[in-house]
């Protein structure tokens, strides 16, 4: 498999260190070499489209310009914001009355072509389905999970060029090759509440409170999702959604990196299980007993 | 009613506003025959002063003032839910990414929290080359004057070794603070969006 230039962004060195934990350990698993890009940069994210796109451009661009140098055709990132800023700033290095401005604040050209996907888009187009399914050691059979996407996956669809943006199923297919039940989630684009939740709590209480609130109708044990910022937001910030809502919910909220990570029968620890705030032990109970058992074969003669 | 409002289009109409927002979104507003799907489809109706249909719908008639000045343009999440269903294919959350832009140049930002936090962000990352998380949230709460923000995860993040209290500082941060001095440079002579112009962080403070 092709070398794949890798944009982790900030958050996956803070507060969503076990995305990138799982991430990593997923990828060297399928056999898909990741190449850090070296010395990377903040892509600006919101704040720098609050100011101009050409400044979220150059931010972005710099990491493209890089990888680029380093010969890879294909840069993945596992956060969607950074790959909303990776492909914005492709969209004005093409344009022709911006390049000129792009090139002035950066200082670098992008050499030749770099595509941007998300590590989903990965996952389901250059590994797929058919391959991972037959690399499922521990099934997951008999649990049910739902896959929620957020917004900027598969949004705006002509940027994206991936999955479906009103009903996508990618992730729900990666799910089902674990055995798990996957219910049809009808939030699974609604918005968490994005950014605010620092600045303000009332709008991520309400908008992620209704995602939890329509996973657990659904009978989920966890919710699996592909963005740092929806995951800190149910995750993390679950009790103070419960606060708001005046709900009592405990819901997991596992990375894919992680739910495809653990079916492959990866090590807990590496897929950094223990970094996550809600307990998502419901889903490892079996792999312990499975252990359990393990262990105890080897042990007697 | 708190927000009925009477307004004389006629007197307050600024048809240059009107080019300017269509030319910086690259988008033609005058398309819009207020159908109400991106009011639908928006999460955040319930906190906006003005739906998104109706911001549409000054900015036909040049409403330069209640436009710029609403709190709806800074609590879009840009989720793009707007953009995907609109039917006559007007990128609308593009549209109001424009509007956040043009009403922090004209100084007209009617939710500063949200800037403060866009503003401390950016310098994190123009200081740093990335952000710094830790770091970015108390001063923060220092400066909304809101102390106590987050104060609540603390301990859980310190558990789970989350919390860093030294910066990653980038090899290349030098470069990223250029990149921020030439974009500063580079806005005094893009007028597209207005000709009032300042600084990068510093219109707040004048």
């Amino acid at each position: 498999m092709k070398r794949i230039a890798y944009y982790k962004g900030c958050s996956l060195e803070g507060l969503a260190a076990e995305y990138d934990l799982s991430t990593r350990a997923l990828c060297e698993a399928l056999g898909i070499e990741l190449v850090e890009i070296p010395d990377w940069n903040c892509c600006g994210s919101t704040p720098a489209h609050s100011y101009d796109p050409i400044l979220s451009a150059a931010l972005a661009g710099r990491n493209l310009a890089i990888a680029a140098r380093q010969g890879c055709e294909v840069v993945m990132t596992p956060c969607p914001g950074c790959l909303k800023s990776l492909k914005g700033a492709q969209e004005i290095y093409e344009h022709p009355k911006e390049r000129k401005a792009f090139l002035e604040l950066v200082g670098m050209e992008i050499g030749g072509r770099i595509k941007a996907v998300s590590l989903l888009q990965l996952l389901y187009e250059e590994v797929g389905v058919e391959v991972l399914q037959k690399l499922i050691r521990r099934p997951l059979t008999g649990h049910v999970i739902v896959a929620y996407y957020g917004c900027l996956l598969t949004r705006p669809a002509q940027i994206a060029l991936f999955d479906d943006p009103e009903n996508p199923i990618s992730m729900d297919r990666l799910i089902q090759t674990t055995g798990a039940t996957v219910p049809d989630f009808p939030y699974k684009t609604e918005c968490c509440g994005a950014t605010y939740g620092v600045t303000r709590k009332d709008i991520v209480g309400k908008l992620s409170g209704r995602i939890l609130d329509m996973a657990s109708r659904l009978g989920a044990e966890a919710i699996v999702v592909a963005c740092p910022l929806c995951q800190q937001n149910l995750d993390l910030r679950q009790d103070q959604v419960n606060r708001y809502c005046k709900s009592t919910f405990n819901l997991s909220v596992l990375y894919i990196s992680q739910v495809i990570g653990l079916a492959l029968g990866l090590d807990q620890k590496v897929l950094g299980m223990d970094k996550l705030f809600v307990n998502p032990d419901c889903l490892l109970q079996d792999f312990e007993r499975a252990g359990n058992q393990e262990s105890h074969i080897s042990q007697s003669p | 009613m708190e927000r009925m409002k009477t307004l004389s289009i006629q007197k307050s109409r600024d048809v240059d506003f009107i080019r300017r927002v269509e030319e910086a979104s690259e988008q033609k507003v005058s398309k819009c025959y207020q159908c109400g799907n991106c009011m639908a489809s928006c999460a955040y109706t319930f906190v906006y002063d003005y739906p998104v249909n109706q911001i549409m719908r000054f900015i036909q008639l040049g409403q330069k003032d209640v436009v710029l000045k609403s709190r709806s343009i800074w609590l879009c999440g840009s989720c793009q839910a707007c953009t995907t269903r609109c039917p006559v294919e007007l990128d609308v959350a593009r549209i109001m990414e424009t509007l956040r832009i043009m009403s922090r140049r004209e100084g007209a930002v009617s939710e500063p929290d949200i800037r403060t936090f866009y503003d401390e962000f950016l310098r994190s990352v123009k200081t740093f080359g990335r952000v710094f998380e830790t770091g970015l949230l108390p001063v923060y709460n220092l400066k909304a004057r809101k102390p106590f923000t987050d104060l609540d995860l603390a301990p859980r993040l310190l558990m789970k070794g989350k919390l860093t209290f030294i910066p990653h500082k980038i090899k290349g941060r030098k470069k990223i603070a250029e990149i921020f001095e030439r974009f500063n440079v580079y806005r005094l002579h893009s007028s597209v969006l207005s000709n009032t112009q300042t600084d990068i962080y510093e219109e707040k403070t004048g």
